[in-house]
């Protein structure tokens, strides 16, 4: 199947559609509000959340017997409301790390959902309410209605989050100055957190709970890289959501056991590393290719007042020298590279026999060099 | 109880023994979801060793497992170098992408070999007697000896390392300063995690060996300040929690590793409440205690403020107490019989007196703010 055909199916295959815009929907949403989490240094609290739905799940099973989504959605957000109220709660008063708490929280919850979901299986109407479905999302098996579902409690998501957009960011970057404004910075931390909640459990059935800890954290985390501005990183990091979730959607489409949500998770991370590494500014590829510039261009700096030094000595400052004598004084090897450089540059020029002189412009900056270096020099004896 | 029952129980408690005791140093050390990370990415770790070895059975798989965790760590540190994320998010963003490869891998390449995503990672303890090996003539279930082994070798690691481990804990400065290189002894105890989340993973699955390894420990630190003590009470808040759980399990017949997380969970909450010095129920006793105190204090200070002045009429009565501390006047009842009864006060038709005690404690308290 080539991409264009991969794109009409996009468009044209009910199924890879409604799936394709069910994730859509997931990244936008998790992006938009995991872009909070990141900068606030929560991005675990995904994790946990997501873990901590479990028994939520089962107990709304078990209180209703019904096993519509809706209901579903609503024990797992109880249950991650009631996991932060813990986690808060322990962490303040207990001495306690934040992370031990995290872990607990996770796992125990966990713990207890898988205790009462396989007492529940014994219950033969509950067995199609499988783990895997909860552990791993099923994408692929979203209907309309689904998809409905999560772009209504997603998008009143995405408009609280709009409507106290300044609370949010000082939430996230200057909490005291909020505060001191007179906003109730406390009531904005629990509805911001209780947004992450309605993310999770929106983003369950679509990706499952072990990756849906990922959809809150890499692109908002990807996003980052790009840009300083809220605002455009919180833009940046829907369209990252978006777009791996779309993709997720159709490579997993292409064969069997290519299970959406570990899909999903490998494509944001490849925006990730892209991000990563070839962001303007913060990437680490420009980052390594300006330190290696900075680092050739103060080994030029090195030659070129070795060379004023030397021919100082003469009572000519464009007295050309031989290479090996600059190497030796340099004791790089470096030094034809830098010599390259600085002819580039119009500071040295090549003489007979393989010899190097400064230009009238390069015995000009030697000095300017020179004169700003010697205050420096001279502290130092001091 | 038949054999089963009994092993079962067993392979639980040294489960759960095994996992307590790196689990003591992952709180201590501020690391605890690193547990998180390495219990799931050590699938990918199996995976990639069974299409090595063609092998389930291979001891070597543990180690390729465990190496992956190791792998888990550095990817985690060389992301976090980089200055471009947060340490919390370069765990977020390292374990979901490695456990999403594995998950691909296994549902791809690896169906029917009993290397499913579900046995994976949430383990199946109740088939733990059924898997058996022959050993010094007697077959025993292999989960007992795997994990028997890891106890054994956590033990070991932590008795010889004891003094750096402590040391690095608690002082990393000074471990460094002394020559222990805190990067060894680092990745030393998450090779050790590592060990013990893949031994655990059969047991009780990835998710659940969060669960054993830090919640007893987390509720050994509510109980004591003394390193030693925290790895025994963790072990037995561990061993505690495998029985008691394993008997839920069998009462509601649910999941056993589910069951012993969730009882482990409880045994937390109650050391979280009851612990003597930091359970929630002791230190609210305390701050009752002090706010009494405090006001008794206060009840000396202004008896002595005003004592032989002129206004002592009005001052130092009960009722007036509403007035000037705002106290509300069944507090200020309150107060003023507790500091009768502790002899620092008298109450005479509504006026009160200090005695030399009450006089002595206000002096003081005031000497000690100058």
């Amino acid at each position: 199947m080539n991409i264009l055909d991969l794109l009409a199916s996009l468009l044209f295959d009910h199924t890879i559609r409604t799936v394709a815009l069910g994730t859509a929907t997931l990244g936008i949403v998790s992006g938009v509000l995991g872009s909070f989490a990141v900068l606030r240094k929560q991005s675990l609290l995904g994790d946990a959340l997501s873990h901590a739905a479990l028994p939520g799940v089962a107990l709304a099973y078990m209180l209703t017997g019904s096993k519509s989504s809706l209901v579903l959605m609503l024990g797992a957000g109880v249950a991650g409301v009631l996991a932060i109220l813990l986690l808060v709660g322990i962490t303040t008063r207990t001495p306690l790390k934040e992370d031990s708490v995290l872990g607990i929280v996770l796992s125990v919850f966990f713990g207890l959902g898988l205790m009462l979901l396989t007492f529940l299986q014994r219950n033969p109407d509950a067995r199609q309410a499988g783990l895997n479905t909860f552990l791993f999302g099923q994408a692929a098996t979203l209907l309309t209605r689904d998809v409905l579902t999560m772009a209504v409690f997603g998008g009143l998501a995405l408009l609280l989050a709009l409507a106290f957009w300044k609370e949010f960011k000082l939430l996230s970057f200057d909490r005291d100055f909020g505060a001191s404004l007179g906003l109730p910075m406390g009531a904005m931390d629990i509805l911001l957190t209780t947004l992450l909640v309605v993310a999770v459990v929106i983003g369950l059935q679509a990706v499952g709970v072990v990756l849906m800890s990922a959809m809150l954290v890499a692109p908002g985390a990807a996003a980052r890289q790009w840009t300083d501005n809220l605002g455009r990183m919180t833009l940046l990091s829907a369209l990252f959501g978006a777009v791996a979730g779309v993709a997720g959607a159709l490579v997993s489409s292409l064969g069997s056991g290519l299970s959406t949500g570990p899909v999903i998770v490998l494509c944001i991370s490849l925006i990730v590393l892209i991000s990563l590494t070839l962001a303007p500014n913060r990437g680490l590829l420009w980052n390594s290719l300006r330190q290696w510039r900075t680092r050739r261009r103060l080994r030029s700096d090195v030659v070129l007042e070795n060379l004023y030094q030397m021919s100082s000595q003469h009572a000519d400052p464009t007295h050309p020298h031989a290479v090996a004598a600059l190497e030796a004084v340099s004791g790089s090897g470096a030094v034809r590279r830098s010599l390259q450089d600085l002819q580039h540059r119009g500071l040295v020029a090549p003489h007979a026999n393989g010899q190097w002189a400064l230009t009238p412009q390069g015995v000009a900056l030697a000095q300017r060099q020179q004169q700003a270096a010697k205050p420096a020099e001279e502290r130092r004896h001091d | 109880m038949t054999s089963a029952q009994i092993e079962i129980q067993l392979i639980g408690m040294v489960v759960a023994a095994a996992c307590a005791l790196p689990g003591v140093f992952l709180v201590l050390r501020g690391m605890a979801m690193m547990s998180d990370a390495i219990s799931h990415t050590v699938l990918l770790g199996i995976v990639l060793s069974f299409f090595v070895l063609d092998d389930l059975e291979s001891p070597w798989l543990i180690l390729g497992a465990a190496a992956m965790g190791l792998v888990t760590v550095s990817l985690t540190e060389l992301l976090n170098r980089t200055k471009l994320v947060k340490h919390d998010a370069a765990i977020g963003l390292v374990f979901p992408a490695l456990f999403s490869l594995a998950v691909i891998l296994i549902s791809r390449f690896a169906r029917g070999v009993h290397l499913d995503n579900d046995a994976v990672l949430l383990g199946e303890l109740a088939f733990a007697p059924f898997d058996r090996l022959m050993l010094f003539g007697t077959l025993l279930p292999r989960s007992l000896v795997v994990m028997g082994t890891i106890l054994l070798i956590n033990l070991v690691f932590i008795t010889a390392f004891y003094k750096e481990l402590k040391l690095a804990t608690f002082d990393a400065g000074l471990a460094a300063a002394l020559g222990f290189s805190p990067a060894l002894i680092h990745y030393g105890l998450m090779g050790l995690v590592s060990f013990t989340a893949v031994g655990a993973f059969d047991a009780v699955g990835s998710i659940l060996v969060v669960a054993f390894m830090v919640a007893p420990a987390a509720g050994a630190y509510l109980l004591t300040d003394k390193l030693k003590r925290m790895l025994a009470y963790s072990v037995a808040l561990g061993a505690l929690g495998a029985l008691g759980g394993y008997w839920m399990a069998h009462l509601l017949d649910a999941n056993i590793a589910g069951s012993m997380a969730t009882i482990i969970g409880i045994l937390f909450l109650l050391c979280l409440l009851f612990a003597p010095q930091r359970g929630l129920l002791a230190s609210s006793t305390r701050r009752r205690r002090q706010r009494w105190e405090f006001a008794q204090t206060m009840l000396t200070i202004h008896l002595l403020h005003h004592e032989g002045t002129p206004e002592a009429k009005v001052e130092n009565r009960l009722d007036h107490l509403h007035d000037h501390l705002r106290w509300a006047p069944a507090f200020a009842h309150g107060v003023v019989q507790r500091a009768d009864e502790r002899g620092l006060v008298q109450l005479e038709n509504g006026s009160l007196h200090l005695t030399e005690a009450g006089r002595g404690l206000a002096r003081t308290m005031l000497a000690d703010r100058r």
